[in-house]
């Protein structure tokens, strides 16, 4: 499938959109359950998915994704593309149109100058922007006229629809906003928590990581929706009892992320008040090795760099072994249910770039996984552990904090063990381990540990940024405060090169394949990278609420003027 | 001299052991303490579970109690008696030596400032600082800095260990001290402490005569509620990953777990919630008992 | 006593600002970092900036000097103007949360009402219930009430909120469906259907917390009043003629009413800090929750000062709780 092709079918679609209902307010109140609660409205202060969730009920972008993953005009008048001229033939610039006619919901006019000012707002220096990667190589944004929004890039950019595409880009209202520049940005509290636009709600009030009320924008674009007078989207607890108060008790409509054990979504899903639905995207469960020595006998500045390769995982027969140990359908079996399924590749998906002949892994084999150790030299010992020059094959495997990687991990030590590994586990607490403090020993950057194992994925359809991670150059060390993303310390410099070619190239097949090439170096060939899930995300609407369909390219309320009550 | 004061010393503890037994209470609150600890002591050579491969284990998942698991299975199939055995042994004995700590420093603060009007303003400032910070941050140093070097001195398992009981002593003393000192200050104005000084005891001699044996009682309500306290601050600390590595199960690791699958299969909460409330309500009985049977005037009874 | 009161007032001003110092270095030592609420795809340089534009990279005597300046002199300031119509703060940076990117006093004060009610209700409510029962269990030892009520204590202490909460929303939220499992903080107060909407809200974590705070209480009044019982003044008492209820509710229970009164004002500062575990699983949404969150998002001058205005209210308390001494036994003395 050609991703072209695909966007000018998907902005087809959006024509068709069905008319389930006819007035706007007719369906009363929804009642919406983000555990985790919005703390501002505004996304490029928090690139928190809570808050840019939910802002994007009243902020949006000029386009958006589908659930296919497909970009959709939103306040444009259409994707512009390389066939329609909208983008320019060496991928330099991108030209936008917006709809005319259309209205902030205080009533004035939305123009290119807002489009404008927000690209000034996310690149100001001091400001901090959260998204200020959406806006990357972005030389200018011109405004011709009103309507038209020109964004230059510095360089030919293959994938145009990074800045004012989706939820984490929206545009803001420069009237509003335009005290709020730089520095000035926090003390723009109002703005910030309740920001005027152009989407199908309005912010009535704000309670700061805890409820936001809204009610229907009067001024948007389509007359008719949306259906909903009214909604409230209320926060605390966990996903469990976010679950509960959708399928159990039914006081809400829908949860966000309700992630929880496959047999308690079996048991709360025969109620018949609510389903769960899931999506699939980017991100995978896995275990990542780490090339370097974490040995605590090294110095502090030593541990876990470069200097000092693993002596265990550097064998890649080692690292293929304890892959082949593992029986990835078990894991989703027991910790995500419906919402996970086994993989082998790094990047899942968007279809064109996931590897689908990438399933080797997908069965477990202890057996073949002994001999390989064997092979390897690492015999077994007296106590079951295996052995090479009287060094144990112990490792460290550490995790955040959360019952499902608990479980994971004890499974995975149950496998290792069978093939003579000894492993000895450690949890630490989320804050700790993504907090990156470079004071901290605990942190996954720092990766004082054998293996450990967290997920990750990417923002968009585009896994050029993601793959060009496991560059050399990007590996974190005392030198860069640990702020690396190779967290595996992964060095090869052929593959430095193919994402230096990635970088270059614009045609879409040979992008496919580049990435393709990159995520097996990474996962079947090396396995330096372990995938072990790709998991969705599951939510949970009540039978009543209609018109919800799950987006795992976009926020889940990216259709939220499409909802309505079922009668 | 020696021969007559032992004498009178066993003759003490013979009466307070034959007060202790009259208490009906304190007789049970004992019974089910030694069971509970000959449980967790004896239980692992009475009942061997047995070693499953994990494809094996998750075969049996979720089994409800029977001859083949006396206590069912949890989620991956792993033997709940076998569980809760080594449970208990590491819940009773973070809660007792935690708690004891908690209480001794508690005691021996809540004394000195209750006692000695010099030392009450700075420790009672002290106690007030230790009120005032935040829990979770405070533990979260604490891991920081010191569990890599004394699970380099001591191992990784034992330094949990002592890490844990440190970590829930030094943030639960407070309350037992301000409870002692309370107690101090009315006591040492009652008349026996007055004519005790009188006659020139030394403080010491006052203290553990006449005003320790005095502050027995909320002491021991305080090492009641110090014991459920320190186990369940245990689970909360497995979950900052300050406790024991994650597969190492506690009663309260296996209640928190098991509240998920609740509704499903209750016994996976009933069981270790069973465990700790009776260790609580054992220990209440018998500080109950050794109340009454170190007061002099209820053994006259 | 009144010299002593006003010593231990001025005493408090160095006492909370050495705490003050303490939470600070405490919370920046601990490691974990804002940027841990940021998702993974934003890359290395994005994150930097953002911490940048926060302010965290300032020195610690630098950011410690201006909190105290924010909090001693800008916030009250900021009242001032907001209570009668001034500008003088105006220009003055406020406390700003790393989460919310907007002050924290405001925050704070709009999660007051939900706190108070609810954590306070509930702590007044395990007062009164654990007082009689205290008593009575003690005048009635070993009686079969006196026994009930242990238990009820024992299960009461013995079972963590988390446990409890979540089994009354199975029961009474769930299975019986007469309570509502989520806290509505928008709900307001204007004739009776809401004013009952109210109670059922609140009936909940209400018996969650009361539950847990009349256990021990009880305990300890049980456990005083059983000591005073045996004390000769009380035999004098009944000697003389006095009615029981004269010698129980009058003699007994003033006297054993130190460790009590103890634990009571070590509970009340805990209204203000709210409840986290029972905040946040019934959606409350108080001082507790906002405590946790900002701990577990490394909210630096979110953590530092809740905690401060905590370590003043225990201050206060635990200073009425001396005062309360010499008023129940005259023969305390502090000078």
């Amino acid at each position: 499938m050609k991703l072209k092709t695909a966007l000018l079918g998907a902005v087809c679609a959006f024509a068709f959109a069905p008319a389930a209902f006819a007035e706007r307010g007719a369906d009363g109140h929804v009642n919406v359950l983000y555990w985790q609660a919005p703390s501002t409205l505004n996304p490029y202060l928090s690139s928190g998915t809570k808050d840019v969730e939910t802002a994007s009920l009243v902020l949006e972008g000029l386009a958006g994704f589908n659930e296919k993953g497909e970009v959709i005009a939103r306040l444009a008048d259409g994707v512009p593309t390389v066939e329609n001229g909208g983008v320019a033939a060496d991928l330099t610039s991108i030209t936008w149109k917006l709809k005319p006619g259309l209205l902030w919901s205080d009533g004035s006019p939305v123009t290119s100058a807002d489009a404008k000012f927000t690209w000034e707002y996310c690149t100001h220096p001091d400001g901090g922007c959260a998204q200020a990667a959406r806006y990357e190589g972005v030389t200018a944004v011109e405004t011709p006229d009103d309507l038209t929004i020109v964004v230059k890039f510095a360089s030919p950019k293959p994938n145009p629809y990074m800045a004012f595409v989706g939820g984490t880009s929206p545009i803001l209202q420069a009237a509003q906003f335009a005290n709020c520049l730089g520095a000035a940005a926090s003390t723009c509290t109002d703005q910030n928590f309740m920001p005027i636009g152009t989407g199908p709600f309005v912010v009535k009030e704000f309670k700061t990581n805890d409820t936001v009320s809204l009610e229907a924008n009067p001024n948007y674009r389509d007359p008719a929706k949306p259906a909903f007078a009214t909604m409230t989207v209320k926060g605390g607890g966990d996903a469990e009892a976010a679950a509960r108060a959708v399928m159990e008790t039914g006081e809400f409509d829908y949860a966000w992320n309700t992630q929880i054990n496959p047999e308690l979504q079996a048991a709360m899903a025969g109620g018949g008040k609510g389903v769960f639905l899931n999506g699939f995207g980017t991100l995978v469960e896995r275990i990542e090795m780490n090339m370097t020595d974490p040995s605590a006998d090294l110095a502090e500045g030593e541990r876990s760099t470069v200097k000092h390769p693993h002596p265990i995982l550097s064998d890649i027969k080692v690292r293929q072994a304890l892959s082949m140990a593992i029986d990835r359908q078990v894991l989703v079996d027991v910790g995500y249910g419906s919402a996970g399924r086994p993989t082998c590749n790094l990047v899942p998906a968007p279809e064109m770039f996931a590897d689908a002949t990438n399933t080797g892994c997908l069965t477990q084999d202890i057996e073949g996984a002994k001999k390989l150790l064997d092979e390897a030299g690492w015999v077994v010992g007296g106590d079951g552990v295996r052995e090479k020059d009287g060094k144990k094959l112990h490792l460290l495997y550490q995790t955040s904090t959360n019952p499902v990687r608990q479980d994971f991990q004890a499974l995975v030590k149950g496998w290792w063990e069978e093939i003579g590994v000894s492993v000895e586990l450690k949890n630490i607490d989320a804050s700790v381990f993504f907090g990156g403090d470079a004071g901290s020993p605990d942190t996954f950057q720092k990766f004082y540990a054998d293996v450990e194992m967290y997920a990750n994925n990417f923002d968009g359809t585009d896994p050029e940024p993601y793959l060009a991670q496991y560059m050399c150059d990007k590996i974190p060390g005392p030198d860069n405060q640990w702020q690396g993303e190779n967290i595996n310390r992964y060095c090869d410099p052929a593959y430095d090169a193919l994402v230096k070619e990635m970088a270059a190239t614009a045609d879409l097949a040979k992008r496919s394949e580049l990435a393709k090439t990159m995520n097996a170096m990474l996962t079947r060939d090396t396995m330096t990278v372990v995938p072990l899930v790709d998991r969705g995300r599951l939510s949970a609407a009540s039978v009543t609420l209609g018109g919800v369909v799950l987006n795992t390219w976009d926020t889940e309320m990216w259709n939220a003027e499409n909802w309505f009550r079922v009668k | 001299m020696t021969d007559i004061s032992l004498d009178r010393a066993e003759s003490q503890l013979a009466a307070i052991w034959r007060q202790f037994r009259q208490h009906k209470g304190a007789v049970f609150g004992l019974c089910v303490l030694v069971f509970l600890v000959a449980f967790v002591l004896l239980g692992p050579y009475l009942w061997q579970a047995e070693t499953l491969k994990v494809s094996e284990a998750l075969k049996v998942k979720n089994k409800p109690p029977s001859l083949r698991f006396p206590l069912g299975t949890d989620q991956l199939g792993r033997d709940m008696l076998d569980r809760m055995i080594s449970a208990g042994r590491v819940s009773l004995a973070v809660g007792f030596i935690a708690m004891m700590i908690a209480i001794f420093v508690g005691t021996f603060i809540g004394v000195l400032a209750g006692y000695f009007k010099r030392l009450d303003g700075p420790l009672m400032r002290l106690t007030d600082m230790f009120l005032a910070l935040p829990l979770i941050p405070l533990l979260l140093v604490m891991v920081m800095l010191f569990r890599d070097r004394i699970a380099g001195i001591v191992g990784p398992e034992l330094g949990a260990f002592i890490l844990i009981v440190f970590a829930i002593g030094v943030t639960s003393w407070m309350h037992a001290a301000r409870i002692v000192r309370g107690e101090v200050l009315a006591l040492k104005e009652r008349e026996y402490v007055l004519a005790a000084r009188s006659i020139g005891a030394p403080p010491r001699r006052i203290i553990l005569r006449h005003i320790l044996p005095n502050v027995v009682s909320p002491v021991m309500v305080a090492a009641t509620l110090g014991i459920a306290e320190a186990i369940i601050t245990e689970s909360v600390l497995s979950f900052l990953g300050l406790g024991f590595p994650p597969d190492f199960p506690t009663w309260g690791r296996l209640l928190f777990d098991g509240l998920q699958y609740m509704q499903l299969y209750p016994e996976r909460v009933i069981w270790p919630g069973l465990a700790i409330s009776l260790t609580v309500l054992s220990v209440n009985y018998i500080g109950d008992g050794l109340r009454d049977a170190l007061d002099p005037k209820a053994r006259g009874r | 006593m009144l010299t002593y009161t006003l010593r231990r007032l001025l005493l408090a001003i160095p006492t909370l600002l050495l705490i003050s110092l303490v939470i600070f270095l405490l919370v920046d030592l601990a490691p974990g970092s804002p940027a841990s609420e940021i998702p993974l795809t934003v890359p290395p340089e994005v994150r930097a900036k953002i911490l940048e534009a926060l302010g965290v990279n300032e020195p610690l005597h630098v950011r410690y000097l201006l909190w105290l300046k924010q909090f001693f002199w800008v916030e009250p300031l900021n009242g001032f103007d907001a209570l009668f119509g001034t500008t003088h703060a105006e220009g003055l940076q406020r406390i700003i949360s790393y989460q919310t990117r907007s002050p924290v006093f405001p925050l704070i004060a709009e999660r007051m009402p939900q706190t108070l009610t609810v954590i306070g209700t509930a702590y007044l409510v395990g007062v009164l219930i654990a007082l009689p029962i205290g008593i009575y269990s003690a005048y009635k030892q070993y009686s079969l009430f006196d026994q009930f009520g242990t238990m009820f204590a024992m299960i009461g202490f013995s079972v963590p909120t988390f446990f409890s909460g979540t089994i009354f929303i199975i029961v009474f939220g769930v299975w019986l469906g007469w309570f509502p499992t989520k806290y509505d903080t928008t709900l307001e107060v204007t004739d009776w259907a809401s004013f009952l909407k109210q109670l059922r809200q609140m009936a909940m974590p209400v018996m969650v917390l009361g539950l847990a705070n009349a256990a021990a209480i009880s305990r300890y009044m049980r456990s005083s009043m059983l000591e005073n019982m045996k004390q000769d003044y009380v035999r004098t008492a009944r000697a003389k003629g006095m009615s029981e209820r004269t010698v129980v509710l009058k003699h007994v229970l003033r006297n054993s009413l130190i460790p009590v009164v103890t634990v009571i004002a070590l509970g009340i500062p805990s209204i203000f800090g709210g409840a986290i575990i029972t905040e946040n699983l019934f959606g409350v949404n108080g001082i507790g929750a906002a405590l946790i969150g900002a701990i577990h998002g490394n909210d630096l001058p979110m953590v530092q000062t809740l905690a401060f205005i905590f370590a003043i209210l225990i201050v206060t308390f635990n200073l009425i709780a001396d005062v309360l001494y010499g008023l129940l036994d005259p023969r305390i003395r502090y000078d």
